[in-house]
């Protein structure tokens, strides 16, 4: 079990108070009496979820946590990264001042450590939500320590052995190392020491144009380091639209990120106290002096040392452990839900399955994770999200596809608040408006993307889309001009005739 | 200096065309090194050869000498002298070669034929130069000494271009190569300029793609409903003209243009539409924009620096690949893209030159338009920022485009190249002159 004193770093009161609600320090595991409905291993989001939802519904259930509860997400992910990405939008602002018909502050001084400051105060106030305290008051039996399955329903934490009717494997993914001649020695952040740092560093480099680099890179510009951003793709996202991409690289532009796409670090040292990072980008070499390295080049299953051999569940290292439709794992008595497993690693995607994973176990469930319409966003500044199918998805399946595009110029609320970079694209199976898949790039596409997610959770259409009436000037009006433009295209040359004699009969 | 009389002067439009085809066709005539036939890539100092300049110099030729401003056997003797250069210059992996695998390197020494600013084996501009090889080929058709080795010179060219090696271990993402590094990975994906790519190297009577590279490169098309208007998207207007320059894509459908019911031909018009309705809603306020100023596409620009206008921060960009309607744009307007649209919007694409004429008469030189204006950037004149010369590119497109609407000799010539309806073919195109 981990010292709860040497997760206080930086020790401030908000972080004291974040560990003593997620690893409180006098915290002693209760006994086990008799076997589980659910033994949850990692208290994530994932973990959370399922632990709570079972024992809502009246399971014996224990949870196990060897860190701290809330997982990434509240500890080194989702919360500090968007709390302090909002301070760093607000310097943003402050600097595009005039372009809003207001006056530039003068002297726009970063307060680095205020605004990480009020990271973890945030942190400590979303931490009291899952701590250990409240838990227990829940019903769920709480476990501080690492986790060892010993058999096929069994599992020990400490000196204390569980038994199972059921387990929920869900120990997230941590930071990939970045195997590069020269970087250990030289040292680097990841997501889980970035939010550590108390001063801002001047300069800094980013490996990897991923969700994690580019908007930390972003952020870390607006906060103002000088950053280098490096991406071995030719563009930011690989997996999202080209435009989607563009209007990222362009926005990173903006803010002054010096970007360098495929570029790839092949070496890193010291020297001088700096450190000195070496790029390879068509066989041309150069050197960029940094102070700090962030690898943010993707994420690994935590699966090495839960003995997940002794308790029959098949895993590898690369996707973690092997899950079927409805997240079964080989043995199946054990299910996994969340990073460990998922392709997609995001807080909502490890919630999402984290409930169809308890209803199957405890329940006889026979719910599939891909009939699930899962959103994502990265929250870049715009904000690029989306939902469903990629239309080169759709094409491979050979399933028809259009697009239906709305530029954010043309919506109107988008034009007054200045927000007028972006897109809604909905990607429609033609004949049905059957909406297939949706990505929306714009200041607040993380706040549009449900709508379509609805959308497509409902099964509707874009015709039911074009029926709603929406609240005028807002944003998401987007949403409805597309829908619109679908149904412009509904109208036959006969029906526009047919209603023109109509009308003419009418005068 | 300015140049008098434009479209004040009561042109028609058949003279106002002809003047500028005849201006840009110039270019050609004059950025020629005898020695080796290559063609700069701008007329600016010290410019390096473009390869793809010189395919589009070989389509030209036939051009010239059809409407009379060139004698045939002067285009022979140059096309033939490009050919030779070609054929001969050196091929290998070394960093000061003119080509490897039958590929060339984007830019060459105007002199010595050799790579020049690290330039990279280009596909695309490859692909740029065998259409001019293939255009000088069909056109130079007679049983004389010269004509004949041109077909001869060029056939060679051709077959020896190893369009499996290019494939890079790749399916259907094109690449460049440097032999500094090896493959270089673009991204391509979506539509772009790159049908005639895919149509020479499935031809390839020696080194063919496989048929299945084509629909693989189609898979990843977005047909998209922009402003009311459906097409095969594409950002830059110069992507839907490249391929268009040599290829009549009029009635003639693959797979992807037979389920949405439309064509190539018929998807360059849209996009112009789309272009033309961009610059009408001009959302960004850029000065000059709207319905007979438009043509945003990769093109000079005014540099990368920002500067505030009127109270509003502005970005502006060098050459890029400018597009629409997700950007970037910083203002600048290409008019040769605009008159290049001239085949699938002619009633638009003239109203355009008459406006640009009108307007902003200061950026015409010579009966060129220049690589690119931007009225929102302060200049000297209503134009803003102008392009200084010409670039070969865009003079290039403005001879074919033109000449494709005045007579569709460059359509017609290529019809009867047997390699692009071969190779038109293997994509899955049927129908219309195919047929």
């Amino acid at each position: 079990m981990s010292d709860p004193a040497s997760l206080v770093t930086p020790d401030d009161p908000w972080r004291r108070a974040l560990v003593e609600s997620v690893h409180p320090s006098g915290w002693s595991n209760p006994k086990p009496a008799g076997r589980y409905n659910l033994v949850v291993i990692g208290a994530g989001p994932a973990g959370l979820v399922a632990a709570r939802g079972a024992a809502t519904l009246g399971a014996k259930v224990a949870l196990i946590e060897r860190g701290l509860l809330g997982g990434d997400c509240l500890n080194v992910g989702c919360v500090p990264s968007k709390t302090i990405i909002r301070t760093a939008r607000l310097y943003a602002e402050m600097r595009d001042a005039k372009n809003y018909g207001a006056l530039v502050p003068g002297d726009i001084d970063v307060d680095f450590a205020a605004a990480m400051a009020r990271m973890r105060r945030i942190q400590a106030r979303l931490g009291r939500t899952d701590s250990a305290w409240r838990l227990q008051e829940e019903g769920i039996d709480v476990y501080f320590g690492a986790a060892r399955f010993v058999g096929r329903d069994t599992v020990a934490v400490g000196s204390q052995t569980l038994r199972f009717a059921k387990a929920l494997v869900a120990t997230g993914a941590r930071s990939l190392t970045p195997a590069i001649p020269g970087l250990a020695e030289a040292g680097y952040l990841t997501n889980e020491s970035v939010f550590d740092l108390t001063r801002c560093p001047r300069r800094l480099l980013v490996m990897g144009g991923g969700p994690l680099g580019c908007e930390l890179a972003q952020a870390f510009c607006r906060f103002g380091a000088h950053v280098v951003i490096v991406q071995d793709d030719p563009m930011f996202l690989p997996k999202e639209e080209r435009d989607a991409a563009q209007l990222l690289s362009e926005a990173l532009t903006r803010d002054g990120v010096e970007i360098h796409l495929n570029t790839a670090v092949v070496g890193a040292r010291c020297e001088g106290g700096q450190k000195i990072v070496n790029l390879s980008s068509g066989g041309d070499r150069f050197d960029v002096a940094v102070d700090e390295i962030l690898a943010g080049i993707g994420r690994t299953p935590n699966v090495e040392e839960l003995n997940l051999e002794a308790a029959g569940v098949a895993y590898d290292t690369s996707r973690g452990i092997h899950v079927d439709d409805f997240l079964r794992t080989a043995n199946r008595k054990i299910y996994a839900a969340g990073d460990v497993c998922l392709e997609h690693k995001f807080t909502h995607t490890a919630e999402a399955s984290a409930r169809l994973a308890v209803q199957n176990a405890l329940f006889l469930g026979r719910k599939r994770i891909s009939g699930l319409a899962i959103p994502w966003c990265t929250y870049t500044d715009p904000e690029i999200a989306h939902v469903g199918m990629y239309v080169r998805q759709a094409r491979r399946r050979a399933i028809p596809v259009n697009t239906f595009t709305v530029l954010m110029h043309d919506v109107d609320r988008a034009v007054t608040d200045g927000e007028e970079q972006g897109f809604v694209k909905i990607h429609v199976r033609p004949g049905s408006g059957r909406i297939l898949g949706a990505t929306v790039v714009a200041r607040h596409a993380g706040e549009m993307i449900n709508g379509l997610s609805l959308a497509i959770s409902a099964k509707l259409g874009m015709s039911d889309l074009a029926k709603v009436v929406q609240a005028y000037p807002t944003q998401a009006d987007a949403i409805k001009l597309a829908a619109d433009a679908y149904n412009r295209t509904r109208l036959m040359p006969w029906l526009k005739a047919l209603a023109r004699r109509w009308l003419a009969l009418q005068r | 200096m300015v140049e008098p009389g434009t479209a004040e002067s009561g042109q028609s439009d058949e003279e106002l065309l002809d003047r500028f085809q005849r201006g840009a066709f110039g270019y050609f005539l004059e950025q020629f090194n005898p020695d080796n036939g290559l063609v700069g890539d701008t007329d600016r100092a010290g410019a390096p050869a473009s390869i793809a300049v010189v395919g589009f110099a070989l389509s030209c030729y036939p051009v010239g000498v059809e409407r009379g401003w060139i004698a045939r056997a002067d285009a022979a003797q140059r096309a033939l002298a490009v050919l030779r250069f070609f054929c001969d210059s050196r091929q290998g992996d070394q960093p000061d070669a003119t080509g490897y695998k039958g590929f060339y390197y984007h830019f060459l020494d105007m002199k010595t034929g050799r790579r020049v600013w690290q330039s990279e084996i280009s596909l695309i501009d490859t692909t740029l130069l065998l259409a001019g090889v293939l255009t000088a080929a069909t056109y130079f058709d007679r049983d004389a000494a010269d004509e004949n080795e041109i077909r001869r010179r060029a056939d060679f060219i051709y077959r020896r271009v190893d369009w499996l090696w290019a494939r890079g271990g790749g399916v259907s993402e094109w690449q460049g190569w440097k032999p500094e590094g090896g493959f270089l990975h673009y991204g391509w994906d979506g539509y772009d300029e790159a049908i005639i790519l895919y149509v020479l190297g499935m031809a390839s009577p020696t080194f063919p793609l496989p048929a299945d590279n084509y629909a693989k490169w189609t898979a990843t098309y977005q047909w998209e409903n922009i402003y009311d208007v459906e097409f095969l998207y594409g950002g830059p207007l110069f992507l839907h003209h490249y391929s268009q320059a040599w290829i009549d894509f009029a009635g003639i459908r693959d797979q992807f243009m037979r389920e949405k019911k439309s064509d190539y031909f018929e998807n360059s018009r849209r996009a112009a539409l789309v272009q033309r309705e961009y610059a009408r809603r001009n959302p960004y306020g850029f000065a000059g924009y709207g319905k007979d100023c438009w043509g945003i596409t990769a093109c000079d620009g005014p540099g990368f620096t920002t500067l505030t206008i009127g109270g509003r921060e502005r970005r502006f960009l060098g050459y890029a690949a400018r597009g629409v309607p997700f950007g970037p744009d910083d203002g600048t307007i290409d008019p040769c893209a605009t008159l290049a649209s001239l085949p699938f919007t002619p009633e638009l694409s003239l109203s355009a030159l008459r406006h640009f004429c009108t307007h902003y008469p200061d950026m015409i030189r010579r009966s060129r338009l220049p690589s690119g204006f931007n009225p929102s950037f302060p200049g000297g004149s209503a134009a803003g920022w102008i392009s200084q010369g010409s670039f070969g590119l865009d003079q290039g497109i403005v001879v074919l485009m033109i000449e494709n609407y005045r007579s569709g000799l460059i359509w017609r010539l290529m019809r009867r190249c047997p390699y692009i309806g071969q190779g038109l073919r293997r994509a899955g195109f049927t129908g219309g002159w195919l047929s």
